[in-house]
């Protein structure tokens, strides 16, 4: 049998201050880990949740984002009276719509980023789920007017109910504030897509939005757009769409949150090594006494190991207690697909805190390992005679 | 004749220290039968303590051998000594080296922790070993709420709680006032004559050695005085 639990947990509270300075240490060091991840996962859940299972979404082939793609009206009347598109009263459910980016300061801030503008036809609204709006009233068809997302109008400079702003020289005035279901869509600002064509220039489409008749269509009828080669195309399922451009600006997230974890968790393990070999030092006669009474050498380093997770836990929770009040804020970023920002919450979910106190863990093991060593080492005769 | 219980033959111990080799024990034979109880005199560096670790197990001779109650210690492996002295041998410190963070009841079990006893009978024996020392008072007050003779006790209701075969004891009076180191003679000499405990003691005291049934003299690392009492 090891030592019993007590022993450790009674040993790390002897010591307060040296405990309460690794723990914050460890602590500080799991609340980044934690928040970066919650930025990231936060992202993710956005876009996961912006797509919808019947939707398709056609690009140029070639086209990485619907910034840089362009479908012309031919391709786009072609498009709807594909076999598989779905009908409302006998209307194909297609709509098209065209993007650009307008560069906005942020609230409080001279640096800005740019926002995008989605110009939206009739059938678009049929096509999303979640969209209301909250304030105010939507655009008029063919009018230079706008509804912006409650999230981008609390995020940046004059962009609230009222306000105008400028597409090339188009004013555009805004006329309503929608939410839309934590979505994606909730970092855009929308207006009359023919407003924008004509506001731009453009005389062209950036995407077509298609629903499909069932899910058995949604591939088919994928494959039949990327065949056709008169169309040059590419169709690809809207929440597939969304969870690529989520894991791109995610995964860039989580890489530099990984780097900076693990160099603040080489410093937090070192300061758990001094922690951990002090408390060896100072305990060495009592580890000669505990070898006399029968323990073993493997029960004397597991023994300081638990310690350490003991300590290293303490911090997971003070970690967790730090970043858990930013679950559900609101923020925002640059997301790497569209070039414009991404605006979402801090999401710190269930499979995060796990990985957290996993991560806090693994640094009270790294910190706990050549103490314990050392601990468990120690010729009984040499440590009886420590004072 | 009593069993033996330890047996040492041609013991020799040299240890390095600060570059230069010192002989602790030098070919030193001892007998020591079941129910005996003997004080190890002599002065420091003598070799005393380093016989009595040799008989703990927790050293090893440079020659010879060391049998405790038929084992040759010089056979067992680290692990194998520690599950052996958790068995066989009670060891009561000069500085009683108690778990400050335990209860004088949570020291006493520390060594049943390492046996198969259910905790109702763990329970049983540190209630009885506390109460062969006098302390079933005590059980919940921690090492720094007992005085120095009552750490001292406690210590001693640890090395007895497992049944050990042979109690080794090094200067257990030598932190004690007068009285207190009375009183833990008193208990030793109780194990020995009333639960035929096997006790061998260090100490440099003569008025403790003289509850031994006998005294042996070290000097430079051998015995040079087996002295019975009369």
């Amino acid at each position: 049998m090891a030592l019993p639990i007590k022993y450790n947990i009674r040993n790390v509270f002897v010591r307060k201050g040296t405990t309460a300075a690794t723990a914050i240490s460890i602590g500080i060091t799991v609340a980044v880990f934690l928040m970066v991840m919650a930025l990231a996962r936060g992202i993710d859940l956005t876009l996961q949740s912006s797509g919808e299972p019947l939707n398709l979404i056609v690009i140029r082939q070639g086209a990485t984002a619907e910034l840089v793609s362009d479908i012309d009206q031919e391709k786009f009347d072609a498009l709807k009276f594909l076999d598989g598109v779905a009908t409302e009263n006998g209307e194909p459910l297609a709509a098209p719509e065209a993007i650009t980016l307008v560069y906005r300061p942020r609230k409080g801030q001279s640096q800005g980023a740019n926002v995008t503008i989605r110009g939206i036809g009739p059938k678009s609204n049929d096509l999303r789920s979640g969209f209301k709006i909250t304030d105010g009233r939507t655009f008029q068809p063919g009018l230079a007017e706008a509804i912006v997302s409650r999230r981008i109008a609390d995020r940046f400079q004059a962009l609230d109910l009222g306000d105008r702003f400028k597409i090339q020289s188009s004013e555009f005035t805004i006329v309503g504030v929608f939410e839309a279901g934590g979505k994606a869509f909730e970092s855009e600002i929308w207006v009359d897509i023919n407003a924008l064509k004509s506001a731009t220039n453009r005389p062209s489409y950036s995407s077509v939005l298609l629903r499909v008749k069932d899910a058995a269509t949604l591939e088919t009828l994928a494959a039949r757009i990327a065949d056709d080669q008169r169309l040059q195309l590419k169709a690809t399922p809207e929440i597939k769409w969304y969870e690529d451009q989520g894991s791109a600006t995610s995964q860039t997230i989580r890489g530099l949150g990984y780097f900076i974890a693990v160099i603040m968790a080489v410093g937090a393990g070192f300061a758990g090594m001094n922690t951990m070999y002090a408390a060896v030092s100072h305990r060495t006669q009592e580890i000669g006494t505990l070898r006399v009474l029968g323990f073993s050498r493997t029960s004397i380093l597991l023994s300081f190991v638990l310690e350490s997770m003991a300590i290293a836990i303490l911090g997971v929770a003070i970690g967790i207690l730090l970043a858990l009040p930013l679950n559900f804020v609101s923020t925002g970023t640059n997301n790497f697909v569209t070039f414009s920002e991404i605006a979402f919450n801090f999401r710190v979910t269930w499979d995060l805190v796990g990985a957290a106190l996993i991560f806090g863990a693994g640094i009270g093991l790294f910190g706990s390992l050549l103490p314990s060593i050392r601990a468990s080492r120690f010729a009984i005769v040499d440590a009886l005679r420590e004072t | 004749m009593a069993e033996l219980v330890g047996k040492i033959r041609g013991v020799t111990k040299l240890y390095t220290r600060d570059g230069f080799d010192v002989l602790a024990l030098d070919n030193v034979d001892l007998d020591i039968p079941e129910g005996d109880f003997v004080a190890l005199m002599g002065p420091s560096g003598s070799g005393k303590s380093t016989l009595l670790n040799l008989l703990a197990g927790i050293d090893r001779p440079t020659n010879g051998d060391v049998a405790v109650m038929g084992t040759t210690l010089g056979n067992l492996s680290e692990s194998q000594l520690a599950s052996w002295r958790n068995r066989h041998v009670g060891y009561i410190f000069q500085s009683f080296n108690l778990i400050p963070v335990l209860t004088a009841y949570e020291n006493v079990e520390l060594p049943l922790l390492l046996t198969d006893l259910k905790k109702a009978d763990r329970k049983r024996s540190v209630e009885t070993a506390l109460d062969l020392v006098g302390l079933a008072d005590r059980m919940d007050h921690r090492p720094k709420q007992l005085s120095g003779g009552q750490e001292q006790r406690v210590a001693i209701a640890r090395a007895i709680v497992a049944d050990p075969d042979i109690i080794l004891a090094d200067e257990p009076t030598g932190n004690l006032d007068a009285r207190s180191g009375e009183e833990i003679m008193s208990i030793l000499t109780t194990l020995n004559e009333k639960l035929t405990k096997t006790i061998v003691m260090v100490t440099h005291d003569p008025h403790a050695a003289a509850f031994a049934k006998r005294q042996l003299h070290l000097e430079k690392g051998v015995l040079v005085e087996n002295v019975g009492k009369s």
